[in-house]
């Protein structure tokens, strides 16, 4: 019911939203949960377990009950806590865990099941038969149980991430917050202020009380007026601090467009959903309030029993009446305020029932004291309670019961860093342990100071001391004059009685369960949490966790202290996976690095492959060919019989100079590079510090001190990292430097009989074995681009690589096909590069698997025994020149299949098939249309033994069955005749 | 005969303009990589000073200006951007050039640190990361140089074949700071 005059939002514009279908109105300014309130709608819900009814219990971002779904298909949002939504024209919420309505239930009926369903239930009952519990007991439990679903779709919003930087982070903007962030303004510090809610303020906007003599709400707007005109502060509503984390930094979750209407998120207006910051603040200032604990009685979870702080707020900030009628129970003077000012907004007070003897008379209202509320009846919204005093039990008529059991700190982010709160005797709650985390400092009520005075000079001083901290000066705090009443509260969790009374509302978690708990001996308060899923759902116990404890300390018959918290984790508040995932999706997901030929490559229809973050063409299928085999067995041929161009700058460049580059090479390589001439380039082998091998390559000597490495193009990163460690860790002292030229060059391989010939026309001086040797290198002009030419071949044929430097690229890629084309040649993929390197046995990082040593690839005798290397002395233990190692062979097929394939395992026949009797595997395999048959590389124990014997290749994956005759691994052309030539 | 022609590494991709903010391809002219060579720091800075009238910067610093900037790349490393390095500085360090190995753009115009504050993780407020600083690191998900060049302008740099996820990337960031006006 809305009340006229009330309220901070009067003459606000009216808003059209709808609830479960149902049309309804609401104002701009409102929550969900005021706006339903308002329209006298308590029932929001279902619970989690027993399906009963549920309605509006807070104010803010700890609400368990009121839940709904907002949006569908891919853009669903389930678990919308009503309290924090928004209201906004058009917005359409849903009630969720009920079918076919939130009104009539049919799963209710596991409320009628409630003595069979209690804590530790699913554990006894679903035991057996055990192959029972995935197929059976799992789906039907987690189908009657849970909160709302996701659609199953993508979600096709935008989220974003990002980072943020200040000297204080003040989080909160209560009292407390607002004097701090005020404080540290002035003082000229770089401020962050986050708050949760959409409007800043805090408490003030719910409270009825002045500071300096104006209302609360007027001081607060005026003293965000003055933070926003400053430059050094940076106001972040609707943001929650939801971790703190190492050295000062904070994770914080802002709604960014959960506010507006659905259209300025939709794509093209690119207004992200939420933002996840990454907040680095040199000092955080902790001004996050207090939650408001509930009373454990009878039938408390009934829509309409709302807490009592929550039910001023609505009152005082949207002005909601939530009753007509309305009860207070409390165990504290604060929470009188609530029967003050609905009696004063003219709101029937049926009866104030206090538990203290000694508890205030502040209005023309009933106060029963001494007394406790133990039990409500009512169906879909509370009707009456029981109250129980020295008079005996009576019932009271009333449509809202606000209760207050008193209030818990938020000191949950003084615990992200594995500090445990202290218990305060006289607040009855746990506080924040002093230095609970480097560079936070706590105020107001998180800290326990729970009067608007107390906040306001906390928050100026946690504020003095950071500024302190930081050498700023601050000038002396000048406090306006505020509330300053005493807390004065006495004890009370849960009132004795039969029935179920509730603590956890989100987990239907009871008193009862508790103390279940403690008789079967999960006395822990660890083990309570698990024994009875209590603090467990999305709200993560704030408003139970306390009040659990207290009622296990008391069955196990020690304090609140000895029994202790349970732990607090991040996040604060639930955040969803796409702002945690943001931006990763589609092209976000990865770089994507593109070869200067990339588009002439596509242009031509190549089919482009993946190669870590590189593209790179497969294969350049011709009109006819249907199948990539077609086109691979095409360019094979084309390279073995004419000249093909592919492009090879994705292999890692690295320039490396300094008087003692060749010492550092002979470090770095098996063999030695120091000796190698000017002009000339020496294949290499590099092991890893365990002796395995880590990556080969071809390396150029330029210069005296000038060479030029060459890596895979896997292992391009891995290789440079290696080399930081040596120089940097191993010989420092070494006079060498080095960097990466990969990007700066584009580089294509032009092989085959016809390369010569071809590269005539384009360099412009005469290419032949003289000037051009096999393993030479130099500087070469091309078209008139000063280049590099390097005559080294990875397919055995005649080759060369040509680079120029990479802005040339796509230009000289097309000037290189256009002539190979003309010679009947062209360019060719990585598939067919892949069949020319295998007939030749020569390897890639298919063989280099992480396991294999210079001995398994048959190069033990590039490991150098005059000088040492990275790897010498662990590639010389015993094992890694064990002659039954698997080693490198090559393996053609004899059997019926005439398949090899890679991956396959390989067995002596007649063996059986099994793991004991492995023999080796195979790395690579494929069609050679060179030799007409398929070819494999294969690592087989004792290999090169035996060589002319028959195996047995097994492929489970693919159901290849076959025979094979091992062979030397090099297919074609043993001699090199043709890359001498 | 055949001439090769030179495409810069966000060909087609920039310009772009929005919300008051432009990316365009910068054109720093020659890059080359100066690493002293030991012991030959100071010496390197000097004749850097003597030839191209920059000092050799101190970690996460820049010095000189558009045309001739040497940019701090890296441990003991620093990026010559406009000139050809002077031939005296052979002796000095060892020079690698990268003159085609790095797209670079420039981000101009209000807003432009809200959009690397959805990229980087630095602190690159304007009080603490002024005119002249500069930093190695991520942009996203890909290694970067970012050089605050202006009181609302950045140079950024990444590998060349990254262009596209680079522009792809502060083109989002840029889209979804215009989205919040």
């Amino acid at each position: 019911m809305r009340l006229p005059g009330k309220g901070l939002n009067q003459g606000a514009k009216p808003i059209t939203f709808a609830f479960n279908g149902r049309h309804m109105m609401g104002l701009e300014g409102d929550t969900l949960a005021s706006a339903l309130l308002a329209n006298g709608t308590h029932l929001v819900g279902r619970s989690f377990k027993y399906h009963r009814p549920r309605g509006v219990l807070t104010a803010g971002s700890e609400e368990p009950n009121a839940l709904v779904t907002i949006g569908t298909g891919g853009q669903q949002d389930p678990n919308v806590r009503a309290t924090q939504q928004e209201l906004f024209e058009g917005l359409e919420a849903r009630s969720q865990n009920c079918w076919p309505s939130v009104e009539r239930d049919v799963m209710a009926v596991n409320d009628l099941a409630a003595p069979f369903f209690g804590a530790g239930f699913y554990y006894k009952t679903f035991m057996w038969p055990a192959a029972f519990w995935e197929k059976v007991y799992e789906p039907m439990i987690r189908n009657a149980a849970g909160l709302g679903a996701l659609s199953g779709e993508a979600d096709r919003d935008t989220y974003e991430k990002a980072f943020a930087f200040c000297d204080v982070l003040v989080i909160g903007s209560g009292p407390a917050g607002l004097m701090a962030a005020l404080t540290a303004g002035r003082a000229g510090a770089d401020v962050i202020l986050a708050e949760e809610d959409g409007r800043m303020g805090g408490r003030l906007l719910a409270e009825r009380e002045e500071i300096g003599g104006k209302p609360g709400h007027v001081w607060a707007a005026e003293v965000l007026a003055e933070l926003e005109a400053m430059e050094n502060v940076r106001l972040m509503p609707r943001t929650a601090v939801t971790g703190a984390y190492d050295q000062g930094t904070y994770g914080a979750l802002e709604r960014v467009s959960h506010h507006l209407p659905r259209r300025h998120s939709l794509k093209g207006s690119h207004l992200p959903r939420e933002c996840f910051w990454r907040i680095a603040a040199k000092h955080a200032v902790l001004a996050a309030g207090a939650i408001e604990r509930p009373v454990a009685f009878r039938n408390n979870d009934r829509p309409g029993i709302m807490m009592a702080g929550a039910v001023r707020a609505y009152l005082n900030r949207w002005g909601v009446a939530p009753g007509e009628r309305v009860t207070l129970f409390a165990n504290n003077d604060q929470a009188h305020r609530t029967a003050r000012d609905l009696h004063d907004a003219g709101v029937h007070i049926a009866a104030v029932i206090d538990s203290r003897h000694d508890a205030p008379v502040d209005g023309p209202y009933q106060v029963i004291k001494g007394a406790q509320v133990c039990g409500s009846a009512g169906r879909q919204r509370v009707e009456s309670i029981t109250v129980r005093s020295v008079r005996g039990e009576e019932k009271i008529q009333t449509d809202c019961l606000a209760m207050s059991g008193g209030w818990n700190p938020s000191v949950h982010l003084t615990c992200h860093l594995n500090s445990r709160p202290q218990w305060n005797r006289e607040a009855l709650a746990f506080v924040p342990a002093e230095g609970a985390v480097p560079g936070m400092v706590t105020a107001g009520a998180c800290n326990g100071a729970f009067s608007t005075a107390s906040a306001l000079r906390e928050g100026a001083e946690a504020a003095g001391k950071v500024l302190e901290a930081q050498g700023l000066k601050s000038a002396a705090a000048d406090l306006p004059d505020a509330e300053d009443d005493p807390y004065r509260i006495t004890a009370l969790w849960a009132v004795p009685g039969k029935g179920r009374a509730w603590l956890d509302f989100q987990n239907d978690v009871t008193v009862k369960d508790v103390k279940q708990a403690a008789v079967e001996n999960f006395r822990s308060v660890e083990h309570m949490k698990r024994y009875t899923t209590q603090g467990m759902a999305t709200d993560q116990g704030k408003n139970s966790n306390v009040a659990a404890l207290a009622v296990l300390a008391d069955a196990t018959g020690r304090t609140i202290p000895e029994t202790g918290t349970t732990t607090f984790r991040p996040p604060f508040v639930p955040v969803s996976l796409g702002a945690m995932g943001a931006g990763a999706t589609d092209e976000g997901f990865k770089p994507q690095r593109f070869l200067t030929s990339h588009g002439e490559s596509d242009t031509r229809g190549a089919h482009q492959l993946e190669v870590g973050l590189w593209y790179r063409a497969a294969y350049f299928p011709k009109q006819g060919e249907t199948n990539w085999r077609q086109s691979c067995d095409r360019e094979v041929t084309l390279v073995r019989k004419a000249v093909g161009i592919c492009d090879v700058s994705t292999l890692g460049k690295i320039d490396i100079q300094g008087a003692d580059a060749g010492k550092f090479l002979d470090f770095l390589y098996t063999n030695t590079f120091s000796t190698l001439k000017v002009g000339r380039v020496r294949y290499g082998l590099m092991l890893r510090e365990d002796g395995f091998v880590m990556d080969d390559g071809t390396t150029a000597r330029l210069g005296e001190k000038h060479f030029v490495m060459t890596t895979t193009t896997a292992a391009a990163g891995q290789v440079m990292a290696h080399m930081e460690f040596v120089s940097q860790a191993l010989y420092p002292e070494w006079d060498v430097r080095f960097t990466s030229v990969t990007e700066q060059w584009a580089q294509f391989a032009v092989a085959g009989p016809k390369s010569q010939e071809l590269l005539n026309g384009l360099l412009g001086e005469d290419v032949n074995g003289e000037t051009w040797p096999f393993m030479g290198c130099g500087e070469a002009t091309v078209l008139g681009v000063k280049g590099r030419l390097f005559r080294i071949s990875f397919s055995g044929e005649h080759a060369y690589e040509v680079a120029v430097p990479a802005r040339y690229g796509e230009s000289l890629y097309r000037e290189l096909l256009k002539r190979a084309e003309a010679m009947g040649g062209g360019a060719y993929g990585m598939e067919a590069l892949n069949v020319l390197r295998i007939e030749k046995g020569l390897i890639t990082h298919a063989e280099i698997n992480g396991t294999v040593t210079a001995f398994d690839l048959g190069l033990q005798g590039m490991m150098s025994k005059k000088k040492d290397f990275l790897g010498k002395a662990m590639s010389a233990r015993e094992g890694l020149m064990a002659e039954d190692r698997m080693r490198l062979v090559g393996l053609k097929p004899v059997g019926a299949a005439k398949e090899i394939t890679a991956g396959a395992h390989l067995f002596t026949p007649g063996d059986p098939v099994e793991r004991i009797y492995d023999q080796g595997y195979v790395t690579s395999a494929g069609y050679s249309p060179t030799l007409g048959h398929p070819v494999g590389l294969a690592f087989l124990k004792e290999g090169p033994d035996r060589i002319g014997e028959t195996v047995r290749l097994v492929d489970h994956m693919r159901g290849v069955d076959t025979l094979c005759e091992v062979v030397s691994p090099v297919f074609f052309d043993p001699e090199g005749g043709r890359a001498r030539g | 005969m055949a001439e090769l022609k030179a495409k810069s590494p966000c060909d087609r991709l920039l310009p772009i303009t929005l919300g008051g903010m432009s990316l365009t391809e910068e054109q720093p002219g020659s890059m080359w990589v100066l690493a002293p060579f030991k012991g030959q720091e100071k010496a390197l800075s000097k004749a850097l000073e003597a030839a191209h009238g920059i000092a050799f910067p101190a970690a996460n610093r820049a010095t000189g200006k558009a045309g001739s900037r040497a940019v701090w790349f890296g441990r003991e490393m620093a990026l010559l951007m406009g000139p050809e390095p002077d031939a005296k500085l052979v002796k000095h360090a060892a020079l690698t050039e990268q003159s085609d190995a790095w797209a670079v753009v420039r981000l101009d115009g209000a807003g432009a640190g809200d959009v690397l504050a959805r990229l980087v993780p630095v602190d690159l407020r304007p009080q603490i990361f002024k005119r002249g600083h500069t930093v190695r690191t991520e942009l996203k998900h890909m290694m970067a140089s970012v050089t605050r060049i202006g009181p609302q302008a950045f140079q950024i740099m990444v590998f060349r074949s990254m262009a596209k996820t680079l522009v792809h990337d502060l083109k989002t960031a840029m889209e979804a700071v215009t989205a919040r006006g």
